[in-house]
């Protein structure tokens, strides 16, 4: 009978198993892209939770990136490179950020709520230009140490592409799993009911700041878990990471794979990094291709590329129905 | 959009607190603000009218200085420039409008946010791309009659300044008699208050998006050849003004030219004084402003209640 279920399994675990073989059969330039990829994918769905789910459409979202990112450089150059050290501290400092953060946002809606969320991000990109003790301003974080896991005894360093790549798949994956649970669960239902109606859910009796304040945290710890990567990845953390270009970016991402799933936002990050390494070793121009893609999704592809996807499957009679939001952009129907 | 770079502007020591220093720094403000003005009146009155939020918006006023600064390098004219540019932005405003923006109408914010970022993008990277336009910092020099400097208390100020501040009044006071005192005004208050509603009255509301539109665009130019002087041209000029724009908007209320004109003069004085008091969290004043009036005042300091 849940014939289409087990076909999802199936790609899923084909996917899985795809990732996990890509180094041994692949380049380190893949490799390398690839690892990249999953820690925009992780900080993408987190940003989803937000857009597609709660209906919440943040424009400053790179900000938990970036605390995120700037935490874990900062700690893992101060206090200790260890990874099971940096990571959960970065995460407690990017969490009580976002609860601040979220605090005051999402006592606004709309496009107030867009705009403050836009305002903060570049308060936090203030304070990472100017707190150069620290930040290092303009000139950025530098000499992060790669990751390093030590626990009792063991002791295992990731100084090469391949165990990084696996290092962050891990994460990828942990955080798919940890994101779907949210959704899936009776907190993720109550989300999707704040974004199709609110009213009606305050109505009922439910306390809807309070979810999507913890929404919201959550959304920033995840975004946080991709900065924290991406520290240890790229070893340079600038302000540019809290720009709200990079805030905008990731809404790109969200927006190009299919906002109101989970695979659509990684899928969109796939899409963007892959074209930015090809466009952009071929032309300077990348921006511009960006933008033009970008344009072209808008009109084109309202649902991204998961959207794409659901069509063709209608189209060949497979039942296949991601959520797709109805409005998730227009006035809340009050 | 780039990075954005740090403020051309002096830094000012602290505990120079004279009348002087106060007076030059009130009218810093003031030219920043009404300069401000430009760019923020027309994103509000689109806006208000039609519900688009234009992330290109910053981009006009960066492509009014880029085209100011061709036109006076090929004729030598600043005032050629100062009238041409906007009329070339306000062009191509009006062809972003009727065939970007018209084929989104009632398709919600977020994806004329996106749309608009695209543009956006698209236009940051080709200045970037124009010969001797991106790449570095370019200077639009005042015109040689506005270059000088007056006394005012023991210190000198330029001319030119008090120039901009002189036009960006009387544009605000030009602009708000034509809102509240013309026939195209009553047009354009019923278009921000119910655009349907307009529409049924037999106002061929698209042909009023479209002249607002263009009117927006070639304000926000006019901003960017009257600014240049003032602050050189250099990539994420785009961004910053937009976004300074947007706060503007936020803080006097979406929709209202009077919003528009009081938010940018507050917005022009607390980030100058911010820049020149405390010059390490200049960065921060205008943001912290903004986030106190949306929690006071969700609708801003003149924005209606909804």
């Amino acid at each position: 009978m849940p014939r289409q279920t087990e076909i999802l399994w199936a790609i899923a675990i084909a996917i899985v198993l795809a990732l996990i073989a890509l180094p041994f059969v692949e380049s380190t330039y893949v490799v390398t892209t690839v690892t990249e990829i999953l820690i925009f994918a992780i900080f993408a769905m987190s940003l989803d939770l937000l857009i597609g789910y709660t209906g919440l459409v943040s424009f400053g979202h790179a900000a938990f990136f970036g605390i995120g990112a700037y935490a874990a450089g900062y700690l893992a150059q101060m206090l200790s490179p260890n990874f099971l050290v940096y990571l959960p501290l970065a995460l407690l400092i990017t969490a009580a950020c976002a609860l601040v953060i979220g605090f005051f946002s999402i006592r606004v809606s709309g496009v107030y709520f867009l705009m403050l969320t836009l305002a903060f991000s570049q308060m936090v990109y203030a304070i990472a230009f100017n707190w150069t003790d620290v930040t290092g301003g303009s000139n950025g974080l530098s000499g992060i140490p790669r990751p390093q896991i030590e626990l009792f005894s063991l002791q295992w360093s990731f100084e090469d592409e391949i165990s990084r790549y696996f290092l962050v798949l891990a994460f990828f994956l942990l955080s798919y799993a940890a994101l779907r649970a949210v959704v899936r669960s009776q907190f993720g239902h109550v989300l999707v009911g704040i974004r199709e109606n609110e009213t009606r859910l305050r109505a009922i009796g439910y306390d809807t700041a309070r979810f999507k304040l913890a929404a919201f945290v959550i959304a920033g710890i995840f975004a946080g878990v991709a900065g924290v990567l991406y520290a240890g990845f790229n070893r340079f953390v600038s302000p540019g990471e809290v720009y709200w270009s990079a805030s905008g970016q990731v809404l790109i991402m969200v927006i190009i794979g299919g906002a109101g799933t989970l695979v659509g936002p990684a899928l969109g990050a796939a899409l963007v990094l892959a074209l930015q390494n090809v466009v952009s070793s071929s032309t300077e121009r990348w921006s511009t291709i960006m933008g033009l893609i970008f344009i072209l999704f808008v009109f084109a592809a309202r649902f991204g590329i998961i959207g794409l996807i659901a069509q063709i499957m209608e189209g060949m009679a497979v039942r296949l129905r991601p959520a797709l939001p109805k409005e998730i952009n227009g006035h809340p129907p009050n | 959009m780039g990075r954005p770079v740090r403020s051309p502007l002096p830094r000012i020591p602290m505990l120079n607190l004279t009348p002087d220093f106060l007076l030059i720094q009130l009218l810093n403000g003031l030219s920043s603000g009404v300069l401000l003005f430009l760019i923020s009146a027309g994103l509000s009155i689109i806006f208000g009218m039609m519900d688009v939020i234009n992330l290109a918006h910053g981009s006009f006023y960066m492509l009014g200085a880029y085209f100011g600064l061709t036109i006076l390098r090929v004729t030598q004219s600043f005032w050629l420039a100062l009238i041409l540019a906007p009329l070339l932005v306000a062009l191509l405003g009006l062809a972003g409008e009727r065939f970007l923006l018209r084929p989104l109408k009632g398709r919600g914010h977020l994806d004329q946010v996106l749309l608009t970022f695209g543009v956006a993008l698209v236009l940051a990277d080709l200045v970037l791309a124009v010969p001797g336009w991106g790449g570095t910092v370019r200077a639009l020099p005042a015109p040689p009659e506005l270059a000088g400097s007056i006394p005012i208390g023991k210190g000198q100020y330029p001319v030119y300044r008090l120039f901009a501040i002189g036009v960006g009044l009387l544009l605000a006071l030009i602009l708000g008699l034509i809102i509240t005192r013309t026939q195209i005004g009553a047009i354009v208050r019923a278009g921000v208050a119910d655009a349907e509603m307009a529409s049924g009255l037999g106002i061929n509301i698209s042909l009023v998006f479209s002249l607002v539109f263009a009117v927006g665009a070639a304000l926000a130019a006019f901003g960017g050849v009257m600014t240049a002087p003032i602050v050189s041209l250099q990539p994420g000029m785009d961004a910053d003004t937009l976004i300074r724009a947007l706060i503007v908007v936020v803080v006097g209320g979406l929709g209202t030219l009077r919003g528009a004109f009081w938010g940018s003069l507050l917005i022009g004085e607390v980030d100058n004084f911010g820049r020149a008091l405390l010059p390490d969290y200049a960065l921060f004043s205008i943001y912290v402003i903004m986030a106190v009036v949306l929690l006071l005042r969700p609708a801003g300091l003149f924005g209606r209640k909804t």
